[in-house]
């Protein structure tokens, strides 16, 4: 039968060969050539010149071959192509600069005392080795803590609606939260300083604060929560009910320890979002300069503020300052970030 | 069938079967309609109390606060009232969010297409992780960068621009003042959309069905004939959507545009001019030093930007909600 | 170019046809088929009745060949040593239970296996003398002349049903000046134009199951393939539809090479000349047996063939 066949061997001959890429290889070696005549010859001038250059005879160059090679069909292809190629290298270029200039500035501007002294004794203009960001750092956490503890349980109570009770409100709750999750931070801000400030007759403090982080953690908590909920199978529940559980029992002895990574994704998503607001602390926590432990009375500090303080001072110390407060502001969120990654990709391989 | 057989029977009415849930689920369903019903209130209520406060500027600005451009305290000594009025911030506003979307969307799009249809396997993982950390970077970062290290050269291409199209009215130059302007906010907010319009596009790409794409390479097509022919046409409305909700969130930016644009109280249609607006970095800007009477114009410009952003992500949502439903 | 214009004389290029192959013009064979109707329902029966009133096919010129085709996804082998060639003006049907690679092997005929990313092969797939996995060939070229119609109907529903028709014109980039004629041709070949010439402009997706799929068939044709594959095209339709079809192969192969996969041994009996009988023991696929219709059916030489065509199997 088969003993006289040779063993054949996997081929891709698809694949591009050495021989053909060569004529790209040529046109890009031609790409640059060019384009360094070019930017020596004509006015256009600088780092911004010869991207500007570079991509025009980037596109000119592959097209050209493309239609020589074969034809119109191919060489627009080619021409798209390369333009993806743009596009997508446009959205690797400012993040590469913004985490550099944040670790190149940042990192510089840390000192030894950065979390066991806060700003009281210390002028923001001050060299760096005295002061530090104590104040902020327990700012941040008590803002961040308490919003969480408020917003998750409401959260996941929405998401729970919709999926599982699914109300007769769930279609227009559901679109709320969404157009929830557009409601500007600072309009967030204004309203929590104008009921708690303003109706209730409050001052600044932590709470205030963490009201305001409440209202944007709700949606992402509620929408993130919603499509884990989802994403648990029916027979789940049918096999719950059956048993005879009552829906309570199938919801919290088998829905949510399911879910439970999902659940905690969403809530460490929500963290993330509202570690680094601005708007809304600007309003309603009064930024100290001093540590303040009292979450419900004082004015209270928190990274954003602090980095927002020292940027509106100006000076160069009150700059390094920012940098320096921005620098462990993105370690923080970076770890949220990493966290939630984790639990999500460990709810992706339970399944 | 059977009509020959019982000519007289008819289909009975169907059973009315009843449930009365115990006790502990009613509490259950208690409780969790009481938390969906949150969200509701929530947002009436933030509604509510920026008009309740808000209502004592606009009933005395009238019209005249929503297109208004000067923001003036009042000056009891002089008997001059205060006139306060939104109008150029909000023209503002609309102007560095819609630069922001032609600045970001066509790169979101183009690197949401990369991601689904061009990019080899080992760069995908990576590309998407770096998409999904500018989402996470914090405003302020965003308006700090923006300031110190973008600007610099945006200011050098904004002279270029000008230098080559000023003859155009938007790049006209008044004044040769280059620094903290809309065409800079734009770019920062455009770096800002991107990866919400990304993930957006990417997902309604990812949901292309397969067998037209098959259809469309099987008959000849080219990637980007293809691309044209299925996913495009399939896509455009989620795309939409997408670039929406990205100006929705530019449109409500405060830090990140406060940084780098200069608040002029007059409407201007040179971009590349320091001299902008925005009512959010305005709020921020006034609220300090605000008296009560300021606080009362500030939060309703707050109310004015609520619904102005309400109104965007409603339509967004809507395109978005409809294409998913196909 | 001189397919399109015979297309339009059918008379004219079905009677030099029948010369070539036996085969009378299929419309008088199936009123014949209906005033005779066959009394009995076997494979063999249909076959036979089918050759005996078309007569033996006579080969005629390869159209495209398959050479030791091996193909693999990873590491996993699943067609081994497949060799057919797939004569123009005849129809090939290609049987076997299924997952024993037959849709496989036809998206390697137009190189669209290669989309797999773990997919491999072996072997060459000639037509008109070249291989068409040589380095530095056109492959969009290539599937504009081998064309495909697939199981589920995929009509472009973004399109109206004349610009479903010339989709295929306009991602090649190719410019007619009768674009009207052709679009008639198309569907009156594909067997759709009298019940959609009034109402062309209307989207494709109105269409039902079988009339979306003779609209791809006819999409097929407009960019005038030389080989047209098919892969269980009426296995989504109701019987109707697929009789319809079966109507519109057996006219079409007058002017083209068919190759169609099936799960259905009275559909392969029904229309093709030709059958291959594929089979994987759980290894990779195998081609068992490649003869004319009438044989496989009636006298298989292979016992694996005829236990599945007794229906013992699969």
């Amino acid at each position: 039968m088969s003993q006289t066949v040779l063993m054949m061997k996997p081929q891709r001959p698809w694949k591009l060969t050495p021989k053909q890429i060569l004529p790209d290889a040529i046109g890009a070696l031609f790409t640059v050539a060019a384009t360094l005549l070019l930017v020596a010859i004509t006015p256009l001038k600088g780092k911004l010149g010869f991207a500007l250059v570079l991509i025009a005879m980037a596109i000119t160059t592959v097209t050209a071959i493309s239609w020589i090679r074969r034809d119109r069909k191919a060489a627009m292809n080619s021409t798209t192509t390369v333009l993806v190629y743009i596009a997508a290298s446009f959205v690797i270029i400012p993040l590469a600069s913004v985490l550099y200039e944040i670790v190149r500035l940042g990192a510089n501007a840390l000192s030894f005392g950065m979390f066991t002294a806060d700003m009281s004794q210390t002028a923001s203009d001050s060299p760096l080795n005295e002061g530090g960001l104590l104040h902020a750092l327990i700012g941040t956490a008590y803002v961040v803590t308490f919003a969480t503890i408020l917003s998750t349980p409401i959260g996941v109570l929405t998401a729970l609606y919709i999926v599982e009770v699914k109300g007769r409100f769930a279609g227009v709750v559901r679109f709320f939260v969404q157009a929830m999750s557009g409601v500007p931070s600072i309009v967030a801000g204004l309203f929590i300083f104008a009921v708690w400030m303003v109706q209730l007759g409050n001052a600044y403090s932590a709470v205030a604060g963490a009201f305001a982080l409440t209202v944007l953690m709700i949606p992402t908590v509620a929408r993130t929560s919603e499509e884990v909920l989802k994403l648990i199978p029916g027979d789940l529940r049918e096999a719950g009910l059956a048993l005879g559980a009552t829906q309570w029992r199938t919801v919290a002895m088998v829905i949510i320890p399911a879910a439970k990574s999902g659940l905690i994704t969403a809530v460490i998503l929500g963290i993330a979002r509202v570690v680094g607001e601005t708007a809304p602390l600007l309003l309603t926590i009064g930024g100290a300069d001093a540590v303040n432990l009292n979450p419900l009375e004082g004015n209270m500090s928190a990274f954003p503020y602090h980095v927002w303080k020292n940027l509106l001072i100006g000076s160069e110390n009150a700059i390094s300052r920012a940098w320096q407060g921005v620098f462990v502001l993105m370690v923080i969120v970076l770890i949220f970030f990493a966290l939630a990654r984790y639990f999500g990709a460990v709810k992706g391989n339970k399944k | 069938m059977s009509s020959t057989l019982a000519p007289n029977k008819t289909t009975p009415a169907p059973r009315v079967i009843t449930t009365e849930p115990r006790f502990t689920d009613k509490v259950f369903r208690a409780v969790v309609t009481t938390g969906g019903m949150i969200s509701l209130v929530l947002l009436g209520l933030i509604g509510f109390f920026l008009v309740y406060n808000g209502f004592g500027a606009m009933r005395e600005a009238g019209l005249s606060f929503l297109t208004g451009f000067d923001w003036v305290d009042a000056v009891p000594e002089e008997n001059q009232p205060a006139a306060y009025g939104v109008g150029a911030m909000l023209y503002g506003t609309i102007v560095t969010g819609i630069l922001a979307m032609l600045m970001g969307v066509p790169i979101a799009v183009g690197t949401a297409l990369f991601l689904s249809y061009y990019a080899p396997e080992w760069l995908k993982k990576p590309m998407v992780v770096i998409v999904d950390v500018m989402a996470a970077i914090p405003s302020i970062v965003y308006g700090l960068w923006g300031y110190f290290v973008l600007m610099p050269h945006a200011e050098y291409w904004a002279k270029l621009i000008h230098k080559y199209f000023g003859f155009i009215p938007f790049f006209d130059m008044p004044a040769p003042v280059f620094t903290r302007s809309p065409f800079i906010a734009g770019m920062v907010l455009a770096i800002m959309i991107t990866p919400i319009v990304t993930a957006v596009s990417r997902e309604v790409f990812a949901q292309t069905p397969l067998e037209r794409i098959q259809a469309a390479y099987a008959l000849g097509a080219t990637k980007w004939s293809m691309i044209k022919a299925v996913v495009i046409p399939y896509g455009r409305g989620g795309v939409i959507g997408g670039a929406m909700l990205g100006l929705g969130r530019a449109l409500g930016e405060t830090v990140a545009v406060y940084t780098v644009l200069n608040l002029v109280y007059d409407i201007r249609i040179e971009v590349l001019l320091s001299a902008g607006g925005s009512v959010a970095s305005m709020i921020v800007n006034k609220f300090g030093e605000a008296d009560s009477v300021e606080l009362q114009a500030l939060m309703a410009a707050g109310f004015v930007l609520f619904l102005v952003t309400l109104a965007v992500n409603f339509v967004a949502n809507t395109i978005i909600n409809k294409t998913a439903r196909e | 170019m001189s397919n399109q214009e015979d297309s339009q004389n059918p008379n004219n290029r079905k009677a030099d046809m029948s010369q070539v192959t036996g085969k009378q013009e299929s419309g008088t064979t199936s009123r014949t088929q209906a005033a005779n109707p066959v009394a009995t329902h076997s494979l063999s029966d249909v076959a036979n009745a089918r050759s005996a009133k078309q007569g033996q096919p006579i080969v005629g010129a390869t159209g495209l060949e398959a050479r030791n085709i091996h193909a693999w996804f990873g590491s996993k082998h699943v067609l081994e040593d497949i060799s057919m060639d797939f004569f123009s003006g005849t129809v090939t049907a290609l049987i076997g239970p299924s997952g024993c690679g037959k849709s496989t092997f036809i998206r390697i005929l137009n190189r669209m296996h290669e989309f797999i990313p773990t997919a491999a092969l072996a072997g060459q797939v000639i037509l008109d003398g070249k291989d068409v996995y040589e380095p530095g060939v056109d492959v969009t070229k290539i599937r504009l002349r081998v064309g495909m119609v697939f199981q589920k109907p995929n009509p472009f529903p973004s399109m109206t049903i004349k610009e479903n028709v010339l989709s295929g014109l306009r991602l090649a980039q190719i410019k007619i000046s009768n674009a009207d004629e052709l679009l008639e041709s198309c569907l009156k070949r594909a067997g759709l134009w009298n019940e959609v010439k009034d109402r062309l402009d209307e989207y494709g997706g109105a269409l039902s199951g079988g009339q979306q799929q003779r609209l791809c068939i006819a999409r097929s044709l407009a960019v005038n393939p030389q080989v047209l594959l098919m892969d269980e095209p009426c296995s989504a339709l109701d019987p109707g539809s697929t009789l319809r079809i079966e109507e519109t192969i057996r006219e079409l192969s007058s002017s083209m090479s068919i190759v169609i996969v099936t799960h259905n041994m009275q559909q392969a009996a029904r229309v093709s000349d030709f059958t291959g009988f594929f089979l994987s023991d759980g290894g990779p696929g195998r081609l068992i047996e490649c003869s004319t219709t009438s044989e496989i059916f009636t006298n298989p030489k292979e016992k694996q063939t005829e236990d599945y065509v007794s229906g013992r199997f699969g």
